[in-house]
């Protein structure tokens, strides 16, 4: 009768708490949703920055919902004049195919939205969908309340809301989510065995190579985790069932891109295929699932993929050879032990044992063989085997540090010290917590997650960018660290005093204005239920109980403070510091809020006043918002696979203006952009990003030599400038007239006077400013119609009847 | 009141109508109405051989003195001449509103110029000659002197008066007909730059020719200008087609040397009659369009099977390109017959060159394939050649890859690979079928 009870209580209880948690988890959703919408409410419901006008115009040209138009577009004069581009071999769908997706079934339900709406609103909503990924995983991994925790911490995790508030419309938008769901639900199929979970996890990953190249990260992670477990002598049939069909599925993937040829893949893997005969029929389907996957993706399956972004230029040669390597060794690996197991299992112990010796002493002597060939070739060759690719694996900062095109971009730099507080604050002290938590006992979940923030650890390390991947790892970490924290805790108040624990109820109820705790009270009532790991929670008890409740109550205060304080960086991160879609800036002075609109003030002089056809040249940085905003067509753009065309655009900028004229006119450009800052001290300009247009174009074109614009090693624009940097063309054209605003030329930005003040133009003529000087456009004059000869007497012509024409344009300084 | 005023009206319109009808235009690039300035009205009946060529060719001359006070070119931002011949080496300025930069700026909006300078040529002459590449010898009172090749007289001279025969080896320019005799030069010597590729020489001096002060010692040092470097008529096409000559001398258009007879020293050959008629009156044939002009139409190009002209090309395609080609023969368009026009197909470097062929009627015609590239490719068509104006035609196509279904689907050396894939399979199946029920 009492058993009776209490089991009926149990399940009472239990549906409370699956009923409590969907309600935390529903508003953690509405939290990661809302905590998003910062940007729009500031500014206003636009695009942000570079890329997603990008990823926003092919959305919104193509609404890519036909898949042989996506597939198949070649988006001509638009992009990148004259190379062209074909969007379907240099994109990764998931993005632009997710956000028509949503906008087709709204308009279904009869819901009018913009595109640009759907657009806008795509990254928060999936921020809501990975908190709920996160919580999956976490779950599986230690349990619902750690899982509520990390689900929590992710949801306002600053490095993720960098990427993901209202407006970032970017691949990484929706990979987040691709990523931990992936991992939810290899862990899933590593814990249940499921061959139902291995389709997903299989479809999952479809999805997640759709979507960004980050992919290479999920597919070397998990041979990885797949190796530890058989070195730590932990292979299962789950295993086997979590990786291969996976495996395949990267296997396909792989030979689709050597081979280029659908039929060819398919016989490889089937031929791999003989191998295991129970799991045979479901593996033809994820042979024949991987592998139309796999060639769905024109992204991946054509070679351009590798250099198409700066993510896959940069990892992707490393991980490249990484892959197909890991993969192939491990994948054989995995059979080699299944097939030890399974005949271990047919035969006696002691014909093992012979079997053992003599495989062991036959594959010894293959080995030596291999290894000697291997020697003898790599000795042989000039190079001694080190090409550039080999050199990134071992040493990841090799891009960055000799392919200038990737050093320059912000992003791919390593991060400092401080940017770690900032992106993931408080769950960096919390991480080394988990670790150890994960440990407690270890399983092949747990493992698979202390593998995860090891190594994307490393990875941000590596660049800033990557800080992406550490950001849910470190969720995942810190949720279980605090969820640990407050079991242990509760535990410890609860067993101390029973009149305690209704006192610290009530003052939980007091300070509720954090969800995270809110959760963190979740995750104790959790608990109790949670008979899976009574051990765990005695050894706690036993080593916890030497406490004093005092110091129990304090510190579980204090993790309380610790998580308020977090939520108040997050929120001030969301608020001030990653809203700005940086194509409007504000700055606050003394006298007030100034905005700055300049970018859309030039590019819509450059859709009104110049020609459909006209080219306009500027850094790749402003190629996607000129195409996107004025509708011109670009020499670069941000997708910066040619190197040698950006190159070019460099060279040009650094020559002087008689050269840059001509190559400029040799790629039919008929205007120029350039950005500047030195009059209101805008630190982002042209004039800042120079010295990487030099090494670009010196890289290509050995005659730009960057020591020619330093001084002394220095880079200065001032009197000691060198003259080969006063007469290049990006100081020309950022300087032109810049001392009529104050008289003597201040620059603001690098808080100097500028060194060439009066000088004029013969090849290019300014023809818009903007109101704050922070964009402006050049027009090529035409060849001039006679050419002069050499008799000095007669007066200048052009520079009378340019400047007569000029003063039409001439700006005042509007601080003045 | 009405019938005054309509008649106002019709007066404004009938002063406007010829200026209507007879403007320069595209379709007929030969002049019409041109201005001439003189420093001495009596040059009107001096040079009237030439003005009269001019006139029985259609052309409306307006005489001016250089310092006429009403001298306009242009009026309500419309330019009233298609034409300025200066034959006023002396003058310092002109009267009215023209300078320098009226006369450059007539001429960069494709308008045509003579000029003739002479011994003692002013600043405003040198300027203009200098602003369109000619560089007159800079020492005022320099004049050609040849003591080779003068023209014989019968007083010896200071051989000033040259005759000269080197012209420029082109049919467009001077006419089809041979110059025989050699033409009468008495002038200042001018010098181009080499680098300058618009500037021609029209007549070139002989190589024993200097400039110098003919009543002067020569001083030990050379020369400034000597030889074949001295040109004595020279003429430019600019880019926009204006076409510009400048003569070193002003006496070479006039009546006394156009009738005169020349023996050139040291040859034997006597002409009753100096060439100067014949290359002068070709010269300015050239110099007002009525020779030498080319236009372009109906550049077109389609898939070969096709008859429209399509947004965009797939790589690989097969495609036929035409345009037409006419020349100007003085009244109307005439084909053009050539065996040198070319096409690019062009994307930063030109990808397709071929040599067009013609059918004689103007149609010039090719085809080929495109190249295995994509990108925004144009066909260009850049023809230059001495003395015609410079065609330089292009139009823009992109050329897209392979859709996804328009690679071959089955190719014969995969053949052994699908046939291994199928036996995999069937072998796969039946082994399986026979593991699973087969105890």
């Amino acid at each position: 009768m009492a058993t009776q009870e209490t089991s009926q209580s149990a399940t009472f209880r239990h549906a409370f708490g699956n009923v409590l948690s969907f309600a935390v988890l529903l508003l953690i959703g509405v939290m990661a949703f809302s905590i998003r919408l910062f940007s729009v409410i500031k500014y206003e419901s636009v695009i942000h920055e570079f890329d997603p006008y990008f990823n926003y115009r092919v959305t919104q040209v193509r609404l890519v919902f036909v898949y042989g138009i996506f597939a198949n577009s070649f988006l001509r004069d638009q992009f990148v004049y004259p190379l062209g581009r074909v969007i379907g071999g240099t994109v990764y769908p998931g993005l632009t195919l997710t956000a028509g997706t949503l906008w087709r079934i709204l308009n279904s339900m009869n819901i009018p939205l913009s595109v640009e709406t759907v657009c806008v609103f795509t990254a928060p909503v999936f921020s809501a969908f990975a908190s709920l990924a996160t919580y999956l995983l976490t779950k599986e991994i230690k349990g619902a309340g750690a899982g509520l925790t990390a689900a929590a911490l992710l949801a306002m995790v600053p490095s993720y809301i960098s990427r993901s508030v209202a407006g970032s419309y970017d691949n990484e938008a929706v990979a987040i989510f691709a990523l931990i769901f992936t991992f939810y639900l290899y862990i899933k199929t590593l814990n249940t065995g499921s061959l139902f979970y291995a389709t997903l996890n299989a479809i999952a990953y479809f999805y997640m190579v759709c979507s960004w190249g980050g992919y290479t990260f999920i597919i070397n992670l998990i041979p990885m985790h797949v190796l530890l477990c058989i070195v730590t002598g932990r292979y299962s049939p789950r295993l086997y069932i979590a990786y291969a069909p996976l495996s395949l599925n990267v296997v396909s993937i792989r030979m689709l891109n050597i081979t280029f040829r659908r039929e060819k893949a398919a016989s490889s893997q089937a031929s791999s295929l003989i191998s295991e005969v129970k799991l045979g029929i479901v593996r033809v389907v994820m042979v024949v699932l991987g592998t139309l996957l796999a060639a769905l993706v024109p992204v991946v399956g054509f070679n351009a993929v590798m250099t198409s972004e700066h993510f896959a230029s940069f990892l992707g040669h490393a991980a490249n050879l990484q892959m197909s390597f890991s993969n192939s060794v491990v994948f054989i690996i995995i059979h080699v032990v299944a097939l030890v197991y399974y005949i271990k299992g047919i035969l006696s112990p002691q014909m093992f044992k012979v079997a053992v010796t003599l495989v062991v002493s036959v594959g010894m002597v293959v080995c030596f063989a291999v290894l000697a060939v291997l020697i003898a070739l790599v000795a042989s060759s000039p190079t001694k085997g080190w090409s550039g690719r080999s050199l990134s694996l071992l040493d990841p900062t090799y891009a960055s540090k000799y392919i200038p095109i990737i050093a320059s971009v912000s992003e791919h730099q390593p991060p400092t010290w401080p940017s770690y507080f900032m992106d993931i604050n408080v769950l960096a002290f919390l991480v080394p917590a988990g670790i150890i938590a994960c440990f407690f006992p270890l399983s092949d979940a747990s493992s698979f997650a202390v593998l995860y923030i090891v190594t994307s650890v490393y990875f941000s390390g590596v660049m800033v960018r990557l800080m992406l991947v550490l950001a849910p790892a470190a969720c995942i970490m810190s949720g279980i660290a605090l969820s640990e924290a407050f079991d242990a805790e509760n535990f410890l108040i609860k067993a101390g005093d029973t009149t305690k624990v209704t006192q610290n109820d009530v003052k939980h109820e007091k300070s509720e204005d954090t969800i995270k705790e809110r959760s963190s009270r979740k995750s104790k009532k959790k608990d109790k239920e949670n008979i899976e790991r009574p051990s765990l929670v005695s050894q706690v008890e036993k080593r916890l109980l030497v406490l004093p409740l005092e110091t129990s109550v304090i510190a579980v205060f204090l993790l309380v403070l610790l998580g308020a304080f977090y939520v108040v960086h997050c929120v001030w991160a969301a608020a001030e510091a990653y809203s700005a879609p940086s194509i409007v800036l504000t700055s606050r002075s003394h006298d007030g809020l100034h905005v700055f609109d300049d970018f859309r003030e030039a590019y819509a002089w450059l859709s009104h006043n110049t020609e459909v056809d006209d080219k306009v040249a500027s850094w790749w940085d402003y190629g996607y918002q000129t195409t996107a905003m004025a509708n011109r067509t670009v020499i670069v753009d941000n997708n910066t696979w040619n190197n040698t065309h950006i190159a070019t655009v460099g060279t040009a900028m650094s020559s002087p203006e008689k050269a840059a004229w001509d190559i400029f006119n040799s790629l039919d450009v008929k205007y120029v952009l350039v950005v500047f800052g030195g009059l209101v001290g805008y630190p982002s300009d042209d004039i800042n990003k120079f010295l990487w247009m030099v090494r670009i174009g010196g890289g290509v074109f050995p005659h730009i030599k960057e020591p020619d614009y330093l001084r002394d090693g220095q880079y200065r624009i001032d009197s000691q400038a060198t003259p080969t940097m006063l007469n290049c063309l990006m100081y020309k054209l950022s300087y032109f007239r810049f001392v009529e605003t104050d008289g003597r030329g201040f620059d603001r930005v690098r808080n100097t006077e500028i060194g060439k003040k009066h000088f004029k133009l013969t090849h290019f003529e300014e023809v818009f400013t903007t109101h704050h000087w922070m964009v402006r456009i050049y027009k090529l004059k035409s060849p001039r119609n006679r050419i002069r000869g050499k008799t000095k007497k007669s007066k200048s012509k052009s520079g009378t009847s340019t400047s007569s024409k000029r003063s039409g344009t001439r700006k005042k300084n509007p601080w003045q | 009141m009405a019938a005054p005023k309509f008649a106002f009206l019709l007066l404004n319109l009938i002063s406007i109508l010829p200026l209507l009808v007879s403007s320069f235009s595209v379709d007929r690039p030969t002049d019409r109405r041109i201005l001439v300035l003189l420093d001495d009205l009596s040059l009107k009946s001096s040079h009237s051989l030439f003005f009269s060529s001019l006139k029985s060719r259609g052309f409306d001359l307006d005489f001016k003195l250089a310092d006429d006070p009403a001298i306009a070119v242009k009026r309500y931002g419309q330019y009233m001449y298609d034409g300025l011949i200066l034959l006023s080496p002396s003058t310092e300025r002109f009267g009215g509103s023209l300078d320098v930069e009226g006369v450059l700026d007539f001429v960069d909006s494709g308008h045509d110029l003579i000029v003739a300078a002479d011994a003692n040529a002013s600043d405003l002459i040198r300027n203009i000659a200098a602003e369109c590449g000619v560089d007159f010898d800079e020492d005022p009172s320099a004049v050609v002197v040849d003591h080779s090749s003068y023209a014989v007289s019968e007083t010896e001279g200071d051989h000033t008066l040259i005759a000269a025969d080197d012209f420029i080896q082109s049919d467009v320019i001077l006419g089809n007909k041979k110059i025989e005799a050699p033409v009468l030069f008495k002038g200042i010597g001018h010098s181009l730059n080499p680098a300058n590729s618009m500037v021609l020489k029209a007549l070139s001096a002989s190589p024993s020719s200097y400039s110098t002060n003919p009543s002067s010692k020569l001083s030990s040092q050379p020369p400034s200008l000597y030889g074949t470097a001295i040109s004595l008529v020279s003429v430019v096409q600019a880019r926009n087609a204006a076409r510009i000559m400048i003569s070193g001398s002003l006496d070479m258009f006039s009546n006394r040397l156009f009738r005169a007879g020349v023996q050139k020293s040291g040859s034997l050959n006597k002409y009753e009659k100096s060439g100067n008629e014949q290359f002068i009156t070709e010269l300015s044939k050239w110099i007002f369009h009525e020779r030498g002009h080319l236009k372009a139409v109906n550049l077109r190009h389609n898939k070969v099977g096709e008859s429209e002209e399509p947004s965009m090309y797939r790589i690989n395609d097969d495609l036929e390109f035409s345009v037409e080609i006419f020349e100007w023969s003085g009244s109307s368009w005439v084909p053009h017959v050539s065996k040198d026009v070319q096409v690019q197909f062009y994307m930063m470097s030109p990808y397709v060159l071929k040599t067009l062929s013609t059918n004689g009627k103007g149609l010039y015609h090719t085809s080929f394939k495109v190249p295995d590239v994509y990108g925004v490719f144009q066909f260009k068509v850049e023809y230059q050649k001495l003395g015609y104006t410079s065609l330089s035609l292009s139009k823009q196509i992109p050329v897209r890859p392979f859709k996804h279904n328009e690679y071959e689907r089955f190719i014969t050396t995969a053949f052994p690979y699908y046939g291994a894939s199928f036996s995999m399979m069937a072998g796969f199946f039946i082994f399986s079928g026979v593991y699973l029920y087969n105890k």
